[in-house]
């Protein structure tokens, strides 16, 4: 059998202060290749391991100016341009007229980019995942949190960080095959 | 979303107010109880029977659209003067119930509402359904619904491109943008409880699907962070999208010189009434719902007084409307308004002018009463009363404007036909099949965040 380098190592807390707590401490001891799981959004958490550039409302941003510019560029070069109509010799570029359309892609282009955005910058989707080979990680979508140290760590060594794992009041910890 | 739990469980005023959720619960018992619905729980003889007579009401829809297929437009009531009828009082009214679902899911969430938490994936879901709904009859009243692509501007090859400066085309961007960003925010809410559902299932096929659907999520600190920026910002966009979709609906009257049309209070008074009709419609659902699949620990007496105390402020400012509207009529001094006025009061629509004041403003002042906001059969009846004043709004302000315009010699009546019936009752069938389907196939409330609603999500700053 050939031997496949772990992916990390995993550890289990049965609480979201144990884990912000514990992604705190890791964090602190210098590990950089962490991440954390839980079953609902926790604010600290993000903090606790070192995200901090979150570029999705960047996205968001230049998909809704894209939006409002097609929205806004469409109709002109639609109704002024390409199919010119002189209704009482009224202006073509009437563009109280255009608002609407122009507001109505600003928000579309901007929703889009913005889900979207979030599922690229996510890597989603991606069905399979090393972590899904732990057994217990099912209950990261119920009610337990994980803490995991990426192999690729510097600092890594499977048996000195399995041990400082354990000084975190871990409940338990498994090694995530790679 | 962590921080948003609400600390207001008994007030300083002395009042005491029902909680957003029994205590008790923990993250494992709130998963259990929503997830296993959809997951364990056997269909039901009542599901089964809702669910066939929903079908059955929709086979009605579709063979009537199949005859206006085949006969054209000709089947229903309309005439001229009367060209709007049942098929634009059914949008309107459609897409008014559809405003809640978004309204609780985005303006609620900015405003930290977090009793919005157990009630918002349902009404998104209704809004959808709702502006599915809508969505047939601007569809099918063009007379020839086979070339509705024609409203889209896409080059063709009679070289010509659509009308910007007219509201019937921005109607088609607003109510298309309108389900498209609903869908996107109803989707994405669901991802993480896809996922739990993924966890959970024991079905092997069941499990693929909601993993499929689930798209990998494994709830991963960074994505959480990424994800809680993208709803939020999701929730600031559809905001005033969803403010914009009834004006720009109410621009469909205002815009033209009819009267009873031509006048600056529509886009207010239609938003209101969106969100009066819309909020109707979630306690219609939520009353049931909350009563067969138990789950009153959830959708908690605080939800039905807040819903109800949102439809007495918008009722109030749908009554406002109407007050300006008869106002404006007599004081403007303007013959044509002033006869419109006449015609609502004395005319031959008058019966549906008067029931549509008992309706929407009359009766629903019931809710100032604690008791009648506290007892959920009232407001079953209250809501399903707000909901037919709030379709004979949109009749009377169709109907009796076109049935009497400027000139006697094109006055005129309009008599629904029972095509007009078949069509309206099958897309009320459409709706209530959709639900019913719904609730049997995905978390009708959102599981995570009632896992932030719960104490022990709390963590403490350092």
């Amino acid at each position: 059998m050939k031997l496949v380098p772990p992916y990390g190592l995993i550890a289990e807390f049965a609480s979201a202060q144990d884990l912000v707590t514990a992604a705190r401490h890791t964090h602190e001891a210098g590990y950089r290749r962490i991440d954390a799981y839980s079953p609902f959004p926790v604010e600290e958490l993000a903090d606790a391991i070192g995200f901090h550039k979150n570029n999705v409302p960047l996205v968001t941003l230049i998909g809704g100016i894209i939006g409002g510019l097609t929205g806004y560029g469409m109709q002109y070069w639609m109704a002024v341009i390409n199919y010119p109509t002189n209704i009482g010799g009224r202006p073509l570029n009437s563009w109280p007229s255009f608002v609407i359309i122009t507001f109505e892609l600003t928000i579309l282009f901007g929703g889009i980019s913005a889900v979207f955005g979030m599922l690229a910058l996510n890597g989603l989707p991606m069905p399979y995942h090393p972590v899904f080979n732990v057994p217990r990680f099912v209950l990261a979508s119920k009610d337990r949190f994980f803490l995991m140290i990426f192999a690729n760590d510097p600092k890594y060594d499977a048996a000195g960080t399995r041990q400082f794992l354990e000084t975190l009041h871990a409940r338990s910890i498994s090694e995530v095959p790679g | 979303m962590a921080d948003n739990r609400d600390e207001v469980e008994v007030v300083s005023d002395g009042i005491e107010r029902a909680p957003v959720i029994q205590p008790g619960y923990t993250f494992a018992t709130v998963t259990d109880k929503i997830s296993s619905i959809v997951l364990t729980r056997p269909a039901s003889l009542g599901w089964v029977v809702g669910f066939a007579a929903g079908f059955l009401v929709t086979q009605i829809l579709l063979f009537a659209l199949g005859y206006l297929f085949m006969r054209g437009v000709g089947i229903w009531g309309i005439n001229v003067p009367i060209a709007w009828g049942f098929a634009i009082v059914n949008f309107v009214w459609w897409i008014g119930i559809g405003h809640a679902g978004t309204l609780i899911s985005a303006i609620l969430l900015l405003l930290r509402q977090s009793w919005r938490n157990s009630i918002n994936r349902f009404a998104e879901a209704m809004t959808l359904f709702a502006v599915a709904c809508a969505g047939i009859f601007p569809g099918v009243h063009t007379g020839r619904p086979w070339l509705d692509y024609w409203m889209f501007p896409y080059p063709n090859t009679m070289n010509y491109w659509p009308q910007f400066r007219s509201p019937l085309l921005w109607d088609v961007f607003a109510v298309s943008t309108y389900f498209t960003i609903s869908l996107l925010f109803w989707f994405i809410g669901l991802i993480p409880d896809l996922a739990t559902l993924r966890d959970r299932a024991e079905n092997k096929y069941t499990r693929t699907i909601y993993g499929l659907l689930a798209m990998g999520w494994r709830g991963s600190a960074r994505h959480w962070a990424r994800y809680e920026t993208a709803y939020l910002l999701l929730a600031g966009l559809a905001t005033p999208l969803v403010l914009s979709v009834h004006t720009v609906v109410s621009f469909d009257f205002a815009v033209a010189i009819v009267p009873g049309w031509h006048t600056t209070i529509f886009p207010p008074y239609f938003v209101a009434g969106a969100i009066y009709s819309g909020f109707a419609m979630v306690l219609m659902l939520a009353i049931p719902i909350r009563k067969i699949y138990g789950l009153e620990d959830f959708i908690t007496d605080r939800h039905l007084q807040n819903s109800a105390k949102v439809m007495l402020a918008t009722g109030w400012i749908v009554a406002y409307g109407y007050a300006i509207e008869a106002f404006t009529g007599w004081y403007g001094g303007n013959r044509y308004d002033q006869t419109l006025l006449w015609n609502r009061l004395h005319g031959p629509y008058a019966t549906l002018y008067y029931m549509l004041l008992i309706c929407n403003i009359f009766i629903p002042q019931l809710l100032w009463i604690r008791k009648m906001r506290t007892n959920p059969v009232w407001l079953f009846m209250i809501s399903l009363v707000i909901l037919v004043g709030m379709w004979l709004e949109r009749f009377v302000i169709i109907v009796i404007s076109l049935s009497r315009d400027f000139l006697t010699s094109s006055w005129g009546m309009y008599y629904p036909t029972k095509w007009d019936w078949m069509i309206f009752f099958g897309t009320i069938g459409m709706f209530l099949m959709s639900m019913f389907l719904f609730v049997r196939i995905l978390p009708m409330i959102s599981i995570f965040e009632m896992r932030t609603l719960l104490p022990e999500a709390e963590v403490k700053p350092e």
